[in-house]
């Protein structure tokens, strides 16, 4: 059979195809404007969530210097004393000692599931590790309590007490076993899922041709990885731990159950603690009588938005590029 | 003269299937040696297994021996760094790693260890980027990232890169259909003033290719060698049928 002469369905078409040509424009213009519009839903959440924070906070916010808030250290809210240092030293040593306990664990873990495991060995380890992603952080929490807090008064806090007890940082003076060290150990195995599976995803990135130019100039896998894998990564594996920290930052239940608790401004790992979020879920919808009260929590929960959404956005920015720039 | 590299019985498995089959080959020192055959014949595969790269993909088998030199390269107490060092690789599509066009070249020097000082490494960078035709284009900018340079200068700096850890054997799978003629030509250019120092053996798929670099070319078919022969021999006077049709373009 011939074949017509080409027609060009976009001048030359008949009637009823011009009708059905712009029906389906049409369509995929309101899909589109559809679908634009529930992306922006959580962008508008975030905004509304945190004006509403910033209405709520108001009132402390403007009784006082930021400065006041930020750096006061008594928190005494039955006098209106509403000092945020302890807390906010609270998050950042135990998301450190989480972050520093998780991170050279997990990179040796992702490198050696990118870079030396068998394709078996990596079907099984994956899954495994999204299964500890799963978890429920109350389950970690019990968890804590029953191993890990024991663990430390038992075991680690004389274990460092005798050998580093003469540097301040690791000195025990409250032996309970509750505090900052046990919060990072569980905060560690919390993140280490996430650091874990980023860092795999990173370096999957590197083109296979690269590591075969290095392996076929006779260098060894980890002369390899060290020079050129991890340099090109670098970024990318930075914005992992930083995510990690993240999520370590606004861990609430696990680490409130082993933390301690205590409004106090830590020296030592084996200090208890008193983290943001922690202070939120404990207090929150209590004692609202007194004064200003309420708006100290909510700026404390204000502040921890920002410092988790700044973290947040950095690294996801970081990753998009690294990870994104390799899929097109 | 007593050949580079000897293969004997060689048979390859992926899985279960099975890729090469029975190889018995000389190749013969300071000669290009060229391997053609028809697409999926097993060329790519005898040449991985020349620098054991072949080991690199799993689920892989190998029976047989390959000897360098009369030294099994597969002999249990063999340092894999050690043969990739003496065999290098030119691939089909230039690699060049994350880092200055200075530092490629060096990179091979310094995982090996051997220029004592940063004098010795600039002299011997600027002496294979010489050989490897580069030198004149590059020497102005060696120290911008490399994946600055077009394809065919990117190929260059591959070979300059490969020469700077002093192999004896520089194996090409294919390393000019990534580029246009000129920069072809180039890499054959200096394949043919390479071969005086070095052993190289060849794949590729273009019959004038062939003919222009080959002293020695074997043949493959379905896995097997089918001939192998020194190439005004094999060009003018084919023994075997699949030679002949190959030759003749019938494939
Ligand atoms: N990584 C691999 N996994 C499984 N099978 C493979 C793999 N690489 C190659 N093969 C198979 O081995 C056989 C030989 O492949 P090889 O790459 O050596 O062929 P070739 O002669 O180089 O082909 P071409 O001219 O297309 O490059 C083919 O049948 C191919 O399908
Ligand atoms: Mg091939």
């Amino acid at each position: 059979m011939m074949q017509q002469k080409p027609s060009d369905p976009l001048s030359q078409g008949s009637g009823q195809t011009q009708a059905f040509l712009q029906t389906r424009n049409r369509r995929d213009r309101t899909a589109r404007k559809a679908f634009f519009g529930i992306t922006l839903i959580p962008v508008l959440l975030i905004i509304v969530i945190t004006c509403l924070l910033v209405i709520r906070a108001w009132p402390i916010l403007s009784s006082q210097p930021l400065a006041n808030l930020m750096l006061g250290e008594v928190w005494k809210p039955t006098n209106e004393q509403f000092g945020f240092l302890p807390f906010i030293l609270g998050t950042v040593w135990v998301t450190l000692v989480g972050v520093i306990l998780a991170v050279p664990a997990c990179l040796l873990v992702a490198i050696y599931l990118a870079e030396y495991a068998r394709r078996s060995t990596r079907t099984i380890a994956k899954p495994v590790l999204d299964l500890l992603a799963a978890i429920p952080s109350v389950v970690y929490g019990v968890w804590g309590l029953l191993v890990i807090v024991p663990f430390v008064d038992d075991i680690l806090g004389p274990f460092f007490h005798r050998w580093l007890g003469f540097v301040p940082v690791f000195s025990v003076t409250q032996p309970t076993g509750f505090g900052i060290f046990a919060g990072g150990i569980v905060l560690a195995v919390m993140i280490a899922p996430l650091i874990i599976a980023v860092t795999f995803e990173v370096l999957s990135t590197v083109p296979d041709e690269l590591r075969q130019a290095s392996l076929s100039l006779g260098a060894t896998r980890w002369q390899t990885i060290s020079r050129v894998v991890l340099p090109r990564v670098l970024p990318g594996i930075i914005a992992a731990v930083v995510l990690g920290a993240s999520r370590a930052l606004g861990e609430t239940m696990a680490v409130l159950m082993v933390v301690g608790n205590v409004p106090s401004i830590p020296t030592s790992i084996f200090d208890t603690a008193y983290p943001l979020a922690a202070l939120i879920a404990n207090n929150f919808g209590e004692m609202m009588s007194i004064p200003l009260y309420d708006a100290a929590l909510l700026s404390a929960a204000l502040l921890l938005l920002v410092i988790i959404m700044i973290f947040n956005i950095l690294s996801t920015f970081v990753l998009q590029r690294i990870l994104g720039k390799a899929r097109i | 003269m007593e050949p580079h590299i000897q293969v004997k019985d060689l048979n390859a498995f992926y899985g279960k299937q099975h890729v090469l089959k029975n190889i018995n080959i000389e190749i013969p020192r300071n000669k290009i040696t060229v391997i053609m055959g028809p697409s999926g014949c097993g060329k790519s595969t005898l040449l991985k297994t020349f620098n054991r790269f072949f080991e690199l993909t799993e689920y892989t088998r190998l029976t047989g021996n390959v000897l360098i030199d009369g030294q099994d390269i597969y002999n249990r107490d063999v340092d894999v760094t050690e043969v990739r060092k003496v065999v290098g690789l030119l691939a089909q599509r230039p690699a060049v790693l994350p880092m200055s066009i200075f530092d490629n070249v060096a990179y091979g020097m310094n995982i090996h260890n051997m220029k004592k000082d940063r004098n010795k490494t600039r002299e011997a960078v600027q002496h294979y980027l010489e050989i490897a035709g580069l030198w004149e284009e590059v020497h102005t900018r060696l120290h911008d990232p490399a994946t600055g340079l077009s394809i065919g200068q990117q190929q260059r700096l591959c070979l300059a890169r490969g020469l700077a850890v002093e192999p004896e054997i520089i194996l090409g799978d294919e390393p000019t259909s990534a580029l246009d003629p000129i920069s072809s030509q180039n890499i054959e250019k200096r394949l043919i003033e390479l071969k005086k120092d070095y052993t190289i053996v060849i794949v590729t798929h273009t019959l004038r290719q062939a003919k222009r670099l080959a002293d020695h070319v074997i043949y493959m078919y379905l896995g097997e060698v089918a001939e192998t022969n020194s190439a005004p021999e094999i060009f003018t006077n084919p023994k075997h049928e699949r030679t002949k049709q190959y030759l003749d373009g019938i494939f």
